[in-house]
């Protein structure tokens, strides 16, 4: 290293020159497509911009009426309860789906693992559309269901609307759970077979192994997925347009199943165009993303899981 | 002992169930016609009306031209980011150079930044840039990313041998002669499973197509189906939206069933082992 120091800036970037040409294509690229959108993006929020006009710059305007706007608020709530309720399947389900698979317990797991892992090479559009069907008021295959039962069918879309989510939130999980689940089973297998072992010894049952050994170790990788489900949710657009019938950004009946994303997208670029409005929306849901991220790496016990991923970096 | 067991096999054949309703439903509305689907109780049971919808299918959207759009997007972009990501992820675990380390970090917080944050602008420039219809706008910002090269370098750390570039480079062989013929093959069922993870995510992309892609006969295959399932002038044929569905998916599905061995051990040894 001390031989390195001497040399001059140019002459260390040179003698390295094969590792930074390898690796400049993404920098470059998020330099340009991440880096300044980014930083534009919070410059955009202080101005009242129709995309046309001149800017004309409001200071936080846009931030006080966002955050006044009741319609905001809804999204934000109907986001968060969608998520929450989904992730109880796709988080806590795809954690014992894995634990299930990588015990010995049962056979045929590649089987298991892919028919889990359909939804996920499935698009969006194509499922929602196929979901909608099944969630029909008439002729739906759950209203069937529950009529042949002996209830009533349920206005899954109407009504006061207080349907509308059960669908984003059935569909937002059968998509997602065996994604997680797959990352979990990676996960597990670094996971050595002579800890099983020796609680096996111990006498240790199921539930033991799963609260006691598995989930302990597999914190960081917990982490990992929570944090990229919240970056998700709040990024949860297409399901809930395509379910309301994909006519507008609304969320169906009484915005019950309008999104974060659907707000935001709805002021600009896509519904109006309130530029300068969109753009603070995208700043608070940021905000939001990482105040949620950061409460999951306390909760998690940050110094554990800071560190073990600074160490494997090395 | 053996109860649980049954229970436990239960339970799973029951999630099956679950995950493949909707695949069978979507199968069973592409063969009715939209007089049937609407009838109570719905059919359980496949029909005969799959070429009827085939053809109306054909007759309201151009189903070939999507499909070929949806094709080029996601193959040049796939083929991009298995290029970039891989030379990345190969300097970021093979090579020693000053700011590694800072530099690995910066990629690793790009990866907890959701691109929504700049989407105003992203659009605006994607419109400065003249990429609005236009399939680059879909292809060059993704094309060395974050994940993609977090993922190979951990690939690159499990699978190549240091002593074995030492032993190239004693040869003489170039940089690039290492990379491409010694380095690139013991890649290869790393390429595989980002390659499919990409192709996938390209492939059913909604947001950023429908974002850029204004012109229908630029769309892909999920704008397509968006814009079946809003055809308010013809009014919706389930049953031709149905296979048009099934047409979408179903090219991604079989090439998944026939690789899934192949991806799922290649994507469990390659993802988050230390």
């Amino acid at each position: 290293m001390s031989r390195v120091k001497t040399l001059g800036f140019w002459s260390t970037f040179y003698r390295h020159r094969v590792a930074y040409a390898y690796i400049a294509p993404f920098y470059i690229l998020f330099a340009v497509f991440g880096l300044f959108p980014i930083v534009a993006g919070l410059a955009i929020s202080f101005f009242r911009w129709d995309g046309v006009d001149p800017m004309r710059f409001i200071g936080l305007q846009n931030y006080f009426r966002l955050l006044t706007d009741g319609l905001f608020w809804k999204s934000l709530g109907n986001t968060a309860l969608i998520g929450l309720i989904s992730h109880v399947f796709i988080l806590g389900g795809g954690l014992v789906l894995a634990y299930v698979l990588n015990s010995k317990l049962v056979k045929f797991q590649n089987g298991f693992k892919t028919v889990y892992f359909l939804p996920m090479v499935t698009s969006a559009v194509a499922s929602a559309i196929v979901f909608k069907a099944l969630f029909g008021i008439n002729n739906g295959l759950i209203n069937f269901v529950i009529k042949s039962m002996g209830f009533e069918g349920v206005d899954w879309w109407g009504g006061n609307g207080d349907f509308v989510k059960v669908a984003v939130i059935a569909m937002f999980s059968w998509q997602w759970i065996g994604w997680n689940m797959v990352i979990y089973l990676a996960g597990m297998q670094a996971i050595s077979h002579d800890i099983y072992e020796a609680a096996e010894i111990d006498g240790a049952n199921h539930t033991q192994v799963f609260f006691r050994i598995t989930v302990p170790l597999l914190k960081p990788i917990i982490l990992f997925t929570v944090i990229q489900s919240t970056i998700g949710t709040l990024g949860l657009f297409t399901e809930p347009y395509v379910l309301t019938g994909g006519n507008n950004l609304l969320g169906g009946t009484d915005n019950q199943a309008m999104t974060v994303m659907m707000y935001l997208l709805n002021k600009a670029p896509y519904g109006n165009n309130l530029y300068g409005f969109a753009s603070a929306v995208a700043y608070v849901v940021c905000a939001i993303i990482i105040v949620v991220s950061l409460v999951n790496m306390k909760l998690f016990d940050r110094d554990e899981t800071a560190s073990t991923a600074a160490r494997r970096k090395k | 002992m053996i109860l649980k067991k049954t229970f436990l096999y239960l339970v799973l054949l029951a999630i099956v169930a679950v995950m493949l309703l909707p695949f069978y439903w979507m199968l069973v509305l592409s063969t009715q016609t939209t007089t049937v689907i609407f009838q109570y109780p719905p059919p359980f049971w496949f029909g005969d009306n799959l070429v009827a919808n085939f053809m109306q299918v054909l007759q309201s959207v151009n189903f070939l031209q999507a499909f070929s759009n949806t094709l080029i997007v996601s193959v040049v972009y796939t083929v991009l980011v298995l290029l970039f990501c891989s030379m990345g992820g190969y300097a970021f675990a093979m090579y020693t150079f000053p700011g590694r380390e800072t530099l690995f970090t910066i990629l690793l917080v790009t990866l907890m930044i959701p691109w929504t944050v700049g989407i105003v602008p992203w659009f605006f420039m994607m419109s400065k840039f003249g990429w609005i219809n236009n399939f680059l706008a879909l292809i060059v910002p993704g094309a060395a990313n974050a994940f993609g090269i977090f993922w190979m370098r951990q690939y690159c750390k499990q699978n190549i041998p240091s002593s074995l570039i030492d032993a190239a480079k004693i040869d003489g062989l170039n940089e690039w002669l290492i990379f491409f013929r010694i380095v690139s093959p013991l890649l290869a069922s790393g390429f595989a499973a980002l390659g499919i993870m990409m192709i996938v995510g390209s492939w059913n992309d909604f947001i950023q197509p429908m974002l850029i892609l204004r012109d229908n006969s630029l769309h892909t295959l999920p704008l397509m189906l968006k814009y079946m399932q809003g055809d308010a002038r013809r009014g919706t044929d389930v049953g031709a939206l149905m296979l048009a569905s099934t047409m979408a998916v179903l090219p991604l599905l079989i090439a998944f069933l026939s690789a899934s061995n192949y991806f799922m051990s290649g994507l469990t040894a390659g993802a988050v082992k230390e």
